[in-house]
């Protein structure tokens, strides 16, 4: 009989990683229609390939050899038990010596699958920064190496357990990756825009800052929902069980104050762009509502509604503040990913510090370790693309757009004929 | 009396032997969006059968106005307005033109402006009729 409250624990266990899996696929989908909306109708078939090709990759590439890199999975998943070779004795052994306090056992295959997803999360942060004149292939070789290395190692120092070189074992607290995922995609992000360059006619003669409206602000607002719903699971997820009612308790505590942070982001995201520019900015309020998001992820668990409200607004007035400041330092972010991922990303992990009960210096540290070697390592990959092919198309492929040089594909074709 | 007459009748021969060969012109409005449905029924209620409308943009001596766009500010010189073209025959060209002027009118700046141009020819592709009897 126990045995078999055992076996449902470990159902229960795997299906809601999986359940919270599939949800943070779908933020894949928000990243699209966001980064979709926010750039030209003149660049949107190539960011709609971007984002779903890199999707894919990272999927591969962590399953060749990122998994074995972050958690010892083993190079092609050979780690990773499948039902043909289950020992289910060990199973329930293990589930009994965990107890349903302990530690989740699932099956490794839903952990996995929940672990790639994250992958391909940090990853798509790249693809809005360097929108519109990124070469795409250029865009895809660097998603391999972040995909299958940079972004493994890192983790495995973090959520892997594993001893940083110089820096030993870290002490640093990032419930589903404020740091790990975001500011590290963030890193990397900054690291390609610095070596690409700013969009043509971005910053005018006397530095000022030029509009360059997005196409299609239904599709950047439909995104962001769907990011907000997707957080449910990439937070959500992070408790890594279900099975137990502290746990329980847990996860709903969890999507209630991911909840609360996008609320709190959107609202004083909207209210200082209302303030600073006169009128309420959409874009602005959908960077605040996934600021909060941000915010909020690296200690969604232990805090209240309101607190968690309070963070995601602090996020959410960060944001705005990062963006005109990179505008300012001549840093052109499209969608504002460096900002959403990166200033908001380190402000989420010092937040559990401040409000959790996580170390300054084991914060300090793990940000420092995980930013240097993220932006470092991708300055490298950046310029040794750049020396192999070049990773920014020509200014007249610019000024076409990029759907016709990487893609020859209009997003919205008017006047096609056939060619016979 | 019968000279009135005579030339009355004059008149109207001439009238009917140019049919078929009447002068064409190509009314051109550029009005307001919202003025598109007011147009295109006091068009119709003239007798004109078609119409061509595109979406457009352009000023006049309407100013634009600006916009913002995450902080950095913009300048919209170009108003969407939409323009209506029908091609009419010479002898209602000039009701035409006064019914579009009439209802397209709002007395505000950048109601629009109409020009109207000669058309050389006009062909019914389905029919192959020419002239304005293909209008």
């Amino acid at each position: 009989m126990e045995n078999q409250i055992f076996e449902l624990q470990y159902a229960l266990d795997t299906f809601y990683f999986l359940i919270c899996g599939a949800l943070v696929m779908w933020m894949a989908a928000g990243f699209a229609m966001l980064e979709a909306g926010l750039v030209r109708s003149k660049n949107t078939t190539e960011i709609l390939t971007k984002n779903i090709s890199l999707f894919a990759i990272a999927s591969t590439m962590y399953m060749v050899c990122g998994y074995q890199f972050m958690y010892d999975g083993g190079f092609f998943l050979s780690g990773v038990d499948t039902t043909g070779s289950l020992d289910k004795a060990a199973v329930l052994a293990a589930s009994a010596e965990n107890g349903f306090d302990g530690d989740s056992v699932y099956s490794g295959a839903s952990d996995f699958f929940f672990q790639v997803v994250f992958v391909a999360t940090a990853m798509s942060i790249v693809s809005g920064a360097v929108a519109e004149r990124m070469k795409l292939w250029a865009f895809l070789l660097f998603a391999v190496v972040m995909t299958g290395f940079i972004y493994p190692i890192e983790g495995g120092w973090t959520w892997g357990g594993k001893d940083v070189p110089f820096l030993g074992a870290l002490d640093y607290s990032d419930y589903a990756g404020s740091g790990i995922v975001h500011m590290a995609g963030a890193a990397a992000a900054l690291a390609g825009v610095l070596v690409l360059g700013a969009r043509k006619g971005k910053y005018g003669k006397d530095g000022s800052a030029q509009a360059i409206p997005g196409a299609n602000l239904p599709l950047a607002t439909l995104g962001t929902f769907i990011l907000w719903m997707g957080w449910f699971g990439f937070n959500g997820g992070s408790t890594l069980k279900l099975g137990g009612i502290e746990v329980a308790n847990e996860v709903a505590n969890v999507f209630m104050n991911t909840n609360a942070a996008a609320s709190g982001g959107l609202i004083a995201a909207l209210i200082l762009a209302r303030l600073m520019f006169g009128k309420a900015d959409l874009t602005m309020a959908l960077n605040g509502a996934l600021a909060g998001l941000v915010a909020i992820t690296a200690d969604p668990a232990s805090q209240s509604a309101l607190m968690s409200t309070i963070i995601g607004a602090i996020g959410g007035v960060l944001v705005v503040l990062s963006i005109v400041l990179l505008d300012k330092i001549k840093i052109d972010d499209p969608v504002g990913a460096i900002s959403v991922h990166g200033t908001v990303g380190i402000w989420g992990v010092l937040a559990v510090a401040i409000f959790g009960d996580a170390s300054f210096g084991g914060q300090i540290v793990g940000l420092l370790a995980i930013f240097v070697w993220v932006f470092v390592t991708s300055l490298i990959v950046w310029l040794a693309i750049k020396a192999i092919m070049g990773i920014r198309v020509s200014e007249q492929e610019e000024y076409d757009g990029v759907d016709l040089s990487e893609c020859g594909m209009e997003a919205y074709p008017e006047f096609a004929s056939s060619k016979g | 009396m019968l000279h009135v007459t005579i030339l009355c009748m004059s008149a109207r021969n001439s009238f009917i032997e140019h049919r078929g060969h009447l002068p064409m012109k190509l009314i051109t409005a550029i009005v307001k969006p919202f003025k598109l449905d007011d147009v295109r029924q006091a068009l119709s209620d003239i007798g004109v059968q078609g119409v061509t409308v595109t979406e457009v943009k352009g000023f006049g001596r309407q100013k634009g106005h600006t916009e913002l766009y995450r902080g950095a500010e913009y300048v919209v010189d170009f108003l969407p307005k939409v323009k209506v073209e029908a091609g009419v025959a010479d002898d209602i060209a000039d009701s035409a033109i006064e019914a579009i002027a009439k209802v397209a009118n709002t007395g505000k700046i950048g109601d629009g402006k109409i020009f109207v141009t000669n058309i050389e020819q006009t062909v019914r592709i389905r029919t192959g009729e020419t002239g304005d009897e293909a209008l």
